[in-house]
């Protein structure tokens, strides 16, 4: 099980760190255009330490919080930055023109912190969790270059059409430690969804850290019944630069391993959207591309304060598979698309949070800063 | 002259090379076994072990607190405190890594719902987690006068009452004759009997909450033996004790099984887990009536003065009182545990002195144990005392 690295792939290995801190530098510009604030922009949590004099009567649900911060620079990836942060891999043009787009992932054993102190040995793609959000145009063909440089046996499974060669099962692209694989087919059908390991046993795999959003765009000269739409969904077009799109993995961790979830948080960091809200730009509407990952517990939910959404359950359709609602819920793996403005809102902190109130508790919870247009 | 010393200061100077050596031994393994770290082989990657044990739990009105006691291989370090399934802010004193048997207040501004259960959970920085129920939410009795008072009336229902009125009926005893003297002292012995199993089964269960650091269960009996030791030995400075002196010893065990006693229901009652209503107050009361009859059997024969009545009785009663306030103000299990093993063993040392006397007191030596009258006393102390405890076991 525990085969040595080849030297050759180390070598890579640092040269696509590299490469990473790179991507990570330019999503941080991306993100900081967008609005989404590095600066200290703590919302209304008490601090810690003087908590234990306040009186009883002052015991608000500012004290109903983790205690600290995480460290997002040693863990290598921040929740709010994994938001706005697509990897859209490198693209080049096949023989019959058709567009290659390619994609490097590796699997890393990795100790995170998943909440304020905290330590989870995570296994991870790239080194974060959840692993890159992955995007693509529908019609492209894709080639994913995985190689393992973790401790057991991994695959990359996605949810997507392929053929039963490149479905990432045992038999079929899982990769042992120090070997590697490049799993390839088109991009299709146009939606949101996700890849994770498919490596036995697969709740230990998926709960350890190893998934992430895989998110194909829809081709605007495919859908003539809807290409507004279309455009609006496809990343790089002007219809695409008014949405502020945000990438969410609900996911949760078992820290003491008795198939019980101690943590529950969308992209990793319990109640690091309480810490530190999304701003969202009053004006712009807003699309997010929730997933839902959660081990041990069956279901999932997405409940937004004050507001309502469309939904696309698995972003497969240009119109939305459920209008006007406040909640949604989606099972182990079931992902969708919300859209939404505040447009009419007042500014203000707006909630959201899964309507199962037990995980809201154990730190999946968040809020939407919603401001004024940026000068 | 000068030969005697000089040859005894070289062997002074010998005995203490071979005493030094041994010790400079073990220094050098140990400098070894740290300088080199031979060891390393065992270390797999394993998170360390972790054992986390509550201690105290404090609810008042600026939320709630938790004593935690730190039993893991390495320091450890709390990072988040889960309530019901919910972070809650809280705040460490001292902060920082909990040493090895080292402890830590955890003072959270919970909101706890009087009379309702709650389900504490800390999670360390490794993902360990560690449970603790409060079983019913009450405020913690406080070192208030009205609350000292409060359970100083208990513990005199409870201790010191019994014991008067057991005393009491030392008149009509006077007037036993040699049957009734033996069926006195064996329901000393009986009921005495009982009190030490049922000591020793508390303290035993009260070890086994206390943290692993403290080895309950070796340390209650460790306690008890030593007692009794101690006991023995003081009680037979000048021969075996007889009359007041015995009626001492047992007014003693019993004062230290009731400062068990008190340490013990008064931590339930701090904890919540047991409330203390009126029927409880006289199930105790009654429980513990024999007690002054055993007190007062050795002393039959004599006529001490009034004062020693009052003496015994605070003895043997008074204990109770400084056992209600310790055991809800400041007591943890391992306290109250090694309290109840103190008194198991002062009660032993009182069976076996008791039984000697009534041994003296036949020219059937041992054989007076199987008596009728000494048969009847022992099953009448020891069925009287069962029978009583049902109304306190809950």
């Amino acid at each position: 099980m525990d085969k040595p690295t080849r030297p050759d792939l180390l070598r890579r290995r640092s040269l696509l760190i590299g490469g990473l801190a790179a991507a990570g530098g330019t999503a941080i510009c991306t993100s900081a255009a967008l609005g989404q604030q590095q600066a200290s922009h703590v919302g209304h949590a008490a601090p810690s330490g003087a908590a234990g004099q306040e009186p009883m009567p002052a015991m608000g649900h500012g004290a109903m919080m983790t205690v600290g911060e995480v460290d997002s620079a040693v863990n290598g990836f921040d929740p709010t930055e994994m938001l706005t942060d697509w990897d859209t891999g490198t693209v080049s043009t096949l023989p019959d023109g058709r567009t290659l787009r390619t994609f490097e992932m590796t699997a890393e054993d990795r100790e995170i912190e998943i909440a304020p102190g905290i330590k989870f040995p995570a296994w991870t793609y790239n080194g974060r969790v959840p692993g890159p959000a992955l995007r693509a145009k529908e019609g492209e063909r894709l080639r994913i270059v995985f190689r393992n440089y973790a401790s057991h046996p991994h695959s990359i499974h996605f949810h997507g059409i392929h053929a039963a060669r490149m479905d990432g099962v045992p038999g079929a692209g899982m990769v042992d430690p120090g070997d590697e694989f490049i799993y390839e087919f088109d991009a299709k059908p146009f939606g949101c969804h996700l890849y994770h390991c498919h490596a036995m046993p697969l709740r230990r795999h998926i709960h350890k850290g190893m998934y992430g959003a895989f998110v194909i765009d829809p081709d605007p000269e495919r859908r003539p019944e809807h290409v507004a739409v279309a455009r609006s969904r496809l990343l790089g077009t002007p219809e695409n630069a008014g949405w502020q799109e945000l990438v969410m993995v609900m996911n949760a961790f078992d820290t003491n391993f008795d198939a019980e979830n101690e943590f529950y948080a969308v992209n990793t960091v319990a109640h690091a959207f309480m810490k530190r809200p999304i701003r969202i730009v009053k004006g712009k509407p807003v699309r997010i591309y929730l997933i839902n990952v959660i081990e041990f517990d069956a279901i999932n939910s997405f409940h937004l304060h004050a507001n309502f959404f469309d939904y696309y359950d698995q972003g497969t359709t240009l119109t939305p598979t459920l209008k006007t609602v406040d909640l949604i819920t989606q099972c182990q793996a079931q992902r969708g698309i919300l859209e939404f403005t505040f447009a009419e809102h007042e500014p203000g902190l707006y909630m959201f949070h899964p309507h199962q109130t037990e995980f809201t508790e154990l730190g999946w919870v968040g809020m939407f800063d919603v401001v004024e247009a940026l000068a | 002259m000068n030969e005697m010393p000089r040859a005894a200061i070289r062997a002074a100077k010998t005995n203490l090379v071979w005493l030094a050596l041994p010790l400079i031994v073990f220094g050098i393994a140990v400098a070894w076994l740290v300088s080199t770290d031979p060891l390393s082989g065992f270390r797999n990657g394993a998170p360390p072990v972790e054992n986390l044990t509550f201690e105290r739990t404090v609810l008042d009105d600026s939320g709630l607190s938790l004593l935690v006691r730190a039993g893991g291989s390495e320091p450890m370090t709390v990072a988040q405190v889960q309530v019901d399934d919910a972070y809650w802010q809280f705040a460490q004193d001292p902060p920082g890594p909990i040493a090895r048997g080292g402890a830590a207040w955890l003072k959270l501004p919970f909101p706890w719902m009087l009379g309702e259960a709650h389900a504490v959970k800390v999670v360390t920085n490794t993902g360990a987690t560690f449970a603790h129920d409060i079983a019913v939410a009450v405020p913690t009795p406080q070192a208030t006068t009205g609350q000292l008072r409060l359970q100083a009336l208990v513990g005199i229902i409870v201790g010191i009452v019994p014991v008067a009125v057991g005393l009491m009926f030392y008149p009509v005893l006077r007037g036993v004759g040699r049957e009734g003297m033996a069926f006195l002292l064996s329901l000393t012995i009986g009921l005495l009997g009982f009190l030490l199993v049922d000591a020793s089964g508390e303290a035993l269960e009260l070890a086994g909450e206390a943290a692993a650091i403290f080895q309950g269960p070796v340390m209650v009996v460790l306690a008890a033996l030593s007692s009794f030791l101690l006991l023995m030995a003081i009680g037979r400075r000048s021969g075996a004790p007889t009359g007041l002196a015995l009626s001492t010893y047992i007014a003693l065990g019993i004062g230290l099984h009731n400062l068990g006693e008190g340490l013990a229901i008064g931590a339930a009652f701090a904890a919540g887990s047991a409330g203390l209503g009126t029927f409880l107050v006289l199930g105790f009361a009654l429980h513990n009536v024999t007690e002054g009859i055993g007190i007062a059997a050795p002393i039959l024969k004599k006529r001490p003065p009034f004062s020693v009545f009052v003496g015994l009785t605070l003895l043997a009663g008074s204990p109770a009182v400084i056992g209600m306030w310790l055991g809800s103000l400041a007591a943890s299990a391992q306290w109250s545990a090694l309290a109840l093993a103190i008194g198991a063993g002062a009660i032993l040392q009182v069976i076996v002195e008791v039984g000697a006397y009534l041994m003296r007191q036949s020219e059937r030596r041992s054989d007076v144990f199987l008596t009728p009258p000494v048969l009847a006393g022992l099953a009448a102390g020891a069925a009287f005392m069962y029978a009583t405890a049902a109304l306190v076991k809950i």
